[in-house]
């Protein structure tokens, strides 16, 4: 396993090479070549307008990128359809907290349990099969905190718990790696201590990419952090190194900052 | 789409519990309908519309896809059932699955190639489709255009039930509509309905989990389609002729209107909603055209004052789902 191409795809579990979306002459990712490793939190960091969100999609297959490749597990999934990338066990959160409203939390939860093991064509069976799921379904939610929200339809839960719940359907789908969109977005300092966490506890079982401003969050949660400006990599480091670069300093964190 | 179904209740089991009473209540009182002296073709007429309206609803109520062209299936089953009873001479009951099934490929067909888009241009799609057909049974010699297909003979069905008895008439179409109704209930209530309703809450969310969610859209349109064609075949042995109203985009219209009024993304909403609109064309006749006036004023007033529909209004005061 220690040698030559086998060593390095096991070692980086996505990996992207020259990776580009231009939109009509204007390059939002240009070229940018991205190593996470197995295990590891990864963050992805940048002012406002550098492109994270754009590299962030362009992983998750949201869009299509313009230019370069990525290579998830050693394979390429530059061409491939977002359920599909979702089904190797590459899950993707959202900016903005991704439930479904009108469905309990259990219900939420069930809907990813339930994509993994068939049966989600039967129009003509009763939902009770889905039953066999609940245990499941409230031992994830048991995880992040939410028994007590089990039968809360989602648009009625806090937003900080409505995150949990996301996190809780996104690990049903048992990923191998978790894309996380700003996954501190718009909340309070406590469930930010709470969310933060988490994904620490998490992240012993996956490995983790995250997009996030909160610059504590990063500083706490990351092991290596890129740095993107103008659609390009600026740094990568740990925070400790990243904070002393006189470019990261100019670009991102401002004169005042470090 | 959320701002339609935001009101929505999340379905437990007591809820389903509530929702089987209120069916049991509304089979009773539609069996006993011939002892009461209400003219039974009109509740013929609505309980074909009222099916028809209830497939919309699965299409739009819990699939979140608006379909504009829905009198499509309502019109090519009726075409297809009454030229198969009349032409071909087939008994009843395979003039309603010849025709049913047709409403099936043309789901699938125009299924296809709308749900590659969302919200307006799917619904745009959808109407351009059905003025296509439209404009296909206007001059397609089968259809005889303007006059359509007259003195549809109702037959025998299965060879015992003298169709052309109203009283027996009236209770297979009864049967025809719980059957359906039940079946979309169950569609409702399955694994599937369990996944469509998350790709109406967020699509975007439903494909990061790994669902191919144009796979789910098109069984569903396709399931919707299929359930309006029964009803347009049905509605054959009841009106005895099958015309270019059926296909007319109006006929869309109406399912939307009556679905709108009964409440979106209810239960029991459209069937409501169907009766409510078939009895204002039935009672307020006599005002000749002013009737479509009437309806306006009644829809407009409907989206203004009561956004839920009359069911989904009662629902929301009942805190139950209905």
């Amino acid at each position: 396993m220690a040698y030559g191409g086998i060593y390095l795809a096991d070692e980086f579990i996505l990996e992207t090479s020259g990776l580009t979306k231009e939109f009509a002459g204007f390059f939002a990712v240009r070229d940018v070549a991205l190593k996470v490793r197995r295990g590891s939190i990864h963050a992805l960091i940048g002012p406002n307008g550098a492109g994270k969100t754009t590299c962030f999609n362009l992983l998750t297959k949201f869009l299509k990128p313009t230019g370069g490749q990525i290579r998830y597990k050693g394979q390429d999934i530059t061409a491939m359809p977002p359920a599909d990338v979702a089904r190797l066990g590459l899950v993707r959160s959202f900016q903005i907290s991704a439930v479904f409203p009108h469905l309990t939390a259990l219900e939420n939860v069930r809907v990813a349990l339930q994509r993994q093991h068939g049966s989600s064509f039967d129009f003509w069976r009763s939902k009770s099969v889905l039953d066999r799921f609940n245990p499941r379904a409230h031992e994830l939610l048991n995880d992040v905190g939410l028994s007590e929200f089990a039968n809360t339809p989602a648009v009625e839960m806090p937003y900080g718990r409505k995150r949990a719940l996301e996190i809780a359907t996104t690990l049903a789908l048992d990923p191998e790696m978790m894309l996380l969109d700003e996954p501190m977005a718009g909340m309070g300092h406590e469930d930010i201590d709470k969310i933060a966490a988490l994904i620490k506890r998490i992240s012993a079982k996956y490995t983790i990419l995250m997009v996030e401003h909160n610059l504590s969050v990063v500083a706490n949660l990351s092991d290596i952090i890129t740095v993107l400006t103008r659609g390009q990599v600026l740094a990568e480091g740990n925070y400790a190194d990243l904070s002393k670069d006189e470019r990261v300093k100019e670009a991102y964190l401002g004169a005042g900052h470090g | 789409m959320s701002a339609l179904t935001d009101d929505t209740l999340p379905v437990t089991p007591r809820a389903m519990r509530d929702e089987m009473i209120v069916f049991a209540v509304m089979a009773a009182l539609l069996a006993v309908v011939p002892f009461t002296g209400i003219y039974p073709f009109f509740v013929m007429q609505a309980l074909c519309f009222a099916l028809l309206a209830c497939a919309f609803n699965l299409l739009i109520g819990y699939g979140g896809l608006l379909s504009f062209g829905h009198a499509m299936f309502l019109g090519t089953a009726g075409y297809v059932s009454a030229h198969a009873l009349k032409v071909w001479g087939l008994p009843p009951e395979l003039g309603i699955v010849v025709g049913t099934a047709a409403a099936a490929l043309l789901g699938l067909v125009t299924g296809y190639i709308s749900i590659k888009r969302q919200g307006i241009y799917f619904s745009m799609i959808t109407l351009a489709l059905s003025q296509l057909l439209y404009f296909l049974y206007l001059q397609a010699p089968f259809t005889h255009g303007e006059d359509g297909i007259q003195g549809i003979p109702q037959g025998h069905l299965l060879g015992i039930f003298d169709l052309s008895k109203p009283i027996v008439l009236y209770y297979v179409v009864l049967v025809g509509f719980l059957a359906g109704f039940l079946l979309i209930y169950r569609t409702i209530n399955s694994p599937f309905g369990e996944v469509l309703k998350s790709i109406r809450e967020n699509e975007p969310r439903a494909i990061s989990l790994g669902y191919k969610t144009d796979q789910y859209k098109l069984l569903a349109f396709i399931l919707s389609g299929t359930l309006a064609g029964f009803a347009g075949s049905l509605k054959v042995f009841v009106a005895q002729n099958a015309s270019l109203t059926d296909v007319h985009w109006s006929m869309s219209g109406e399912i939307v209107l009556m679905t709108l009024v009964g409440g979106l993304g209810t239960i029991f909403g459209p069937v409501v909603g169907a009766f409510v609109i078939i009895a204002m064309q039935q009672y307020l006749a006599g005002f000749g055209q002013w009737v479509t006036v009437i309806q306006g004023v009644i829809f407009v007033s409907c989206v203004l004052l009561f956004r839920r529909g009359l069911v989904g209004e009662l629902a929301h005061l009942l805190r139950r789902s209905l």
